[in-house]
C-alpha cells in the first residue's frame, strides 16, 4: 500500500510499523507532525512534554522500561535538550531510542539556522539522515535495530523539506515489539564520575564499532556514472544534486553521516577525476572529508547559509544564467503574516506600545508583535528568554541607582517550557521586573497543542490544569493580577500598578486564542461612518478585518471581523459599534 | 523516454484551503500513476502570509522544489499572489487566476496599494490566463459558497491530461460523505473556465 506522506507523517508511520510504544516531544516548526501524526495510534503512547529536555528524559526513561521511543524536537529544541543528550550517549540505551531533530533552513519558522549535523560528533551519536519521505520511514526501523545493538541513542536529522515535503512511501504491517527487560545497571546508568568514566571509554569502543558499520551500511552507497564528476552528499541536498546532473555524474550517498564511511569515501573519491561535496548549511561532510586528506569542492562555491536549491547549483556549478524575474511595472505588496483577527495579544501589545516601555519579547504568535503598526517588542532570543531578560535589565539600572524597568512578555505554553526558572531567578534575586503572560489557553504558533495549564492531554484525556497564577503566588510573588486580555482599561491598569510595584509582579492576561473550536461567536462590528472622523486610531491595532479605503474611510469586514470590540475600545469618537445596537462591554 | 516531469504551483493566502485542493491534485496524480512530490511550508506563514504549495509529477521526481521559470501551471487562489509568484510561470505556461483581491496588511494600514490591475497585468505576461470568480460560481451555480476550492480546481483540471473519472474518484474520497454531490458540481461548474 502507498501513501502520501510528509517526512514527518513517515516518521510517525514508521514508529508504527517498526513497534515503537513510546513517543514524546514539545512542539516546534518543522517538526511538530512527527508525535500529532502518533496521537491517534492506540498502540503507542504520546505526549506533549513541557520542553524538549524533559521530552528526551521522559523518552530515556521508556527507553530503559524496554520501550521504543521517538522524541522529536526542532533544532532549536535540541540546544534545550542537550543536557541530556550528551550523557544519555554514555548511558546508551535499552529499547530503540531516535531522536528526531527537525533543522529549518532559511528560518521559515524560526529564530536562528543551524545545522544540527554538527552534534552528532558532538554528542558521539550515530546520525541518520533521510533524503525522502520512504527512506525517512524505513530508516525508523533502521534506527531501533542501531539504537538497540549500538546500545546508543540515535539522531535522525531532517530539514523543512525532508519534514513538510511529501512523496509516495510504501508502507507495510505493524510489528509487535515487547517490551525488553529492565535490569539494574548502575554503573552503567548512574554517571557519576567513577562510572562515567568506563562509559566514556564505551562510547569511543562503540564510535569503532560505529565506524566499521558505516562501510557496508547499505544506505550509504555509491550510484555510478560517467566518472569525470563525482558528487558526495547527503538528505535533501542528493535530490537537488539527481535534479541537476541526472545520470552525468557519479553520487556517494550518504545516509549514516556520523561516522564516515571512510574508506568508501576514499574509494569514490579515488575513482573519479573531481569530487563536488554538495550539502546546504555548514560544511560539515567536506571538513571531515578534507580532514581525510581528500581534495574536494564545496563551500567555495555553494552557500553556507539558507537553503539550498537545484536553482543554485546550476548557477554555481554549471554557470547557467538564473531565470530572468518577469519585470512588471506594478509594485507587489509584500503579504507579511499578522496578529489575526481577534487575536488577544493585540490589545495587550497595543498597551505596551502606548506605555513606552522596554519589552523583552518571547517565541510564539507574540512575535509578529515586533511588526508595525504595533511594534511593541523589544527583544525576541529564545523560549522563556524574556523573563530572565527583564530581570536582568531591571537589576543593571537599579545597581547603579536607576529606576528602570523592562517588562517581559511570553505566552502561557512558553511560560511552561522555560519561564518558571526564570521567574524563581527573578523572585530568589529579590528582583523587580514585570512578567505579563499571554494566556491564550493554548500552544497556539505551532498549531494548538495543549499545554500543562490547558487541563488536557495530548491523548485527550482530562487532567489537572496548572493555573500560572497559582504558580506565582507559591513562588512569594505577591503582586498577581489576572485580567481580561480584551478589556484595554484592565489590561493597562494591572500593567501600570505592575512597573510601580517594589517587587516581582506578574499581569497574566487570559483570553482564549480567536482559533480555538468551540469558542462562543460574538457579533461583528461595524463603523458609523457618520461618526467616524478618519482619524485612524483604530489602525493602530493592525487588526487584518479593519479596511482602509483609498478614500481615506475605514470599514470592518464583517466575515473577519470576531467581535472582540478591541477596535471600538480605542476609537475616541464612538464611531464603532455592533450592527444596530451598542458594543459589549 | 526522458523523464518529463510537470511542475504545479498553487498559491494563495494562509487560510484559504490551499491545502485542500493540494491533497486532492496530488491524490489525482497518484492514482494516475505518477510518481508525485508535494512541499509546503507550514508555521508562521498560516497567519495570514502568502503561501505557496509545490506539486512535481512524472516517472520519477527528485527535488521537491519548482524552479523559477520553470511551472507548467499555477493556480492561484488571490491575484496579487497570481503576481507575486508570476517570475516561477514557464514563458510557455498556463495561469488560472481566482479574480479575488484579498488585501494584505500594508494595504490595510495605508502603507502600499494593491495592484487592482492585476489581471491585465497577468494578461500581458502570461501566454494563457484563465481567470474565475470561484466566490461568485460557487455562491451562484453551485449554490454553496464553500465549494471554491474545488470550482478552482475544476479550472485546473481542464489544463491538466487526467481523465475527468479520476479527479471525480478522488474528489468523492477526500470530502465529507454529505458534501459529495455539491463538490463534484462545484468540479464541473470550474469545467466551464477554459
Ligand atoms: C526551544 C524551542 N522549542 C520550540 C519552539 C517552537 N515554538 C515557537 S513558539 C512556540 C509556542 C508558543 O506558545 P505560547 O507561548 O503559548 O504562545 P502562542 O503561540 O500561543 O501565542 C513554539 C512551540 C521554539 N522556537 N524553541
Amino acid at each position: 500500500m502507498k501513501l502520501f506522506l510528509s517526512g514527518d507523517e513517515a516518521i510517525a508511520r514508521g514508529a508504527y510499523e517498526y513497534g515503537a510504544t513510546f513517543a514524546a516531544a514539545y512542539p516546534g516548526t518543522p517538526s511538530t507532525e512527527v508525535v500529532e501524526n502518533l496521537i491517534p495510534y492506540k498502540e503507542i503512547y504520546a505526549e506533549w512534554s513541557t520542553n524538549e529536555k524533559v521530552a528526551l528524559e521522559v523518552g530515556l526513561g521508556a527507553s530503559l522500561a524496554g520501550a521504543r521511543v521517538i522524541v522529536a524536537m526542532k533544532h532549536v529544541g535540541v540546544n534545550v535538550a542537550a543536557d541530556p543528550l550528551f550523557t544519555a550517549a554514555y548511558t546508551g540505551v535499552n529499547g530503540g531510542l531516535i531522536l528526531v531533530s527537525a533543522d529549518d533552513p532559511s528560518m521559515h519558522s524560526s529564530q536562528n539556522e543551524q545545522d544540527n549535523r554538527n552534534v552528532a560528533p558532538f554528542a558521539k551519536i550515530p546520525m541518520l539522515e533521510p533524503s525522502d519521505s520512504q527512506e525517512a520511514k524505513d530508516l525508523v526501523g533502521v534506527g531501533f535495530k542501531i539504537s538497540e545493538e549500538m546500545d546508543t541513542p540515535v539522531l535522525m536529522r531532517i530539514t523543512t523539506r525532508i519534514a513538510h515535503g511529501k512523496g509516495l512511501v510504501e508502507c507495510g504491517q505493524r510489528q509487535e515489539v515487547p517490551l525488553r527487560e529492565y535490569k539494574k545497571q548502575s554503573a552503567k546508568y548512574c554517571m557519576v564520575p567513577a562510572f562515567a568514566r568506563p562509559r566514556r571509554e564505551a562510547v569511543e569502543e562503540r564510535t569503532a564499532r560505529l565506524k566499521e558499520f558505516s562501510e557496508t551500511f547499505p544506505y550509504n552507497r555509491i550510484e555510478w556514472g560517467p566518472k569525470d564528476v563525482g558528487i558526495i552528499t547527503s538528505g535533501i541536498s542528493y535530490q537537488y544534486a539527481k535534479e541537476v546532473f541526472g545520470a552525468s555524474v557519479s553520487y556517494l550517498k550518504l545516509t549514516l553521516t556520523w561516522p564516515l564511511p571512510e574508506k568508501l569515501i576514499r574509494e569514490f573519491a579515488s575513482q573519479v577525476k573531481k569530487v563536488y561535496v554538495i550539502e546546504e548549511l555548514d560544511p560539515y561532510l567536506e571538513t571531515q572529508i578534507k580532514a581525510l586528506g581528500i581534495d574536494v569542492i564545496g563551500k567555495d562555491v555553494i552557500p553556507n547559509m539558507f537553503e539550498l536549491s537545484a536553482e543554485i547549483l546550476r548557477e554555481r556549478i554549471l554557470g547557467e544564467e538564473p531565470a530572468k524575474d518577469n519585470a512588471l511595472d506594478v509594485a507587489i505588496p509584500p503579504r507579511p503574516p499578522v496578529l489575526c483577527a481577534g487575536c488577544p495579544h493585540r490589545p495587550v501589545f497595543y498597551t505596551l506600545k502606548k506605555m513606552k516601555v522596554p519589552v523583552m519579547g518571547d517565541i510564539g504568535c507574540y512575535g509578529l508583535g515586533v511588526m508595525p503598526p504595533l511594534e511593541a517588542v523589544d527583544t525576541t532570543v529564545c523560549m522563556g528568554a524574556s523573563i530572565g531578560m527583564a530581570h536582568g535589565f531591571q537589576k543593571a539600572n537599579a545597581w547603579v541607582g536607576q529606576d528602570k524597568k523592562a517588562v517581559g512578555v511570553l505566552g502561557d505554553s512558553t511560560f511552561f517550557h522555560s519561564g518558571m526558572t526564570g521567574l524563581a531567578d527573578m523572585v530568589f534575586n529579590k528582583g523587580a521586573g514585570v512578567v505579563v503572560v499571554l494566556d491564550n489557553r493554548t500552544t497556539a504558533m505551532t498549531g494548538h497543542q495543549p499545554h500543562p495549564g490547558t487541563g488536557i492531554t495530548a491523548k485527550g484525556e482530562v487532567s489537572e490544569p496548572i493555573q500560572i497564577e497559582d504558580v506565582a503566588r507559591s513562588m512569594g510573588i505577591t503582586d498577581v493580577a489576572v485580567v481580561d486580555s480584551y478589556d484595554l482599561a484592565a489590561v493597562e491598569n494591572a500593567i501600570r500598578h505592575a512597573l510601580d510595584f517594589n517587587g516581582p509582579s506578574v499581569v497574566i492576561c487570559k483570553r482564549a486564542c480567536a482559533l480555538l473550536k468551540g469558542l462562543p461567536k460574538m457579533p461583528p462590528l461595524t463603523i458609523d461612518q457618520d461618526k467616524c472622523t478618519k482619524c485612524h486610531t483604530c489602525l493602530r491595532t493592525g487588526c487584518p478585518a479593519l479596511v482602509h479605503h483609498p478614500d481615506k474611510s475605514v470599514t470592518i469586514d464583517p466575515n473577519a471581523c470576531t467581535g472582540c470590540t478591541v477596535c471600538a475600545q480605542v476609537c475616541r469618537f464612538d464611531a464603532i459599534g455592533k450592527v444596530g445596537g451598542e458594543v459589549r462591554g | 523516454m526522458a523523464n518529463k516531469v510537470t511542475n504545479v504551483l498553487l498559491v494563495g493566502v494562509g487560510g484559504q484551503g490551499t491545502i485542500l485542493a493540494a491533497r486532492i491534485l496530488s491524490g489525482v496524480l497518484q492514482e494516475a500513476g505518477y510518481d508525485v512530490k508535494m512541499s509546503e511550508v507550514h508555521g508562521m506563514s498560516q497567519r495570514g502570509g502568502s503561501v505557496v504549495t509545490f506539486v512535481r509529477y512524472g516517472e520519477k521526481v527528485y527535488s521537491p522544489l519548482v524552479e523559477k521559470g520553470t511551472a507548467d501551471l499555477i493556480l492561484s487562489f488571490e491575484k496579487l499572489e497570481a503576481l507575486r509568484w508570476l517570475p516561477y510561470l514557464k514563458p510557455e505556461g498556463t495561469m488560472v487566476v481566482n479574480d479575488l483581491a484579498l488585501l494584505p496588511a500594508p494595504v490595510l494600514l495605508g502603507k502600499a496599494e494593491y495592484p487592482y490591475n492585476a489581471l491585465d497585468v497577468l494578461r500581458e505576461k502570461a501566454k494563457k490566463l484563465i481567470t474565475l470568480d470561484a466566490a461568485k460560481i460557487a455562491e451562484e451555480k453551485v449554490g454553496n459558497i464553500r465549494t471554491q476550492n474545488v470550482v478552482l480546481l475544476g479550472a485546473l483540471a481542464n489544463n491538466m491530461d487526467i481523465p475527468t473519472e479520476t479527479w471525480e474518484k478522488v474528489v468523492r474520497e477526500s470530502v465529507p460523505p454529505k458534501t459529495v454531490d455539491v463538490n463534484l458540481k462545484a468540479f464541473a461548474a470550474g469545467r466551464q473556465y477554459q
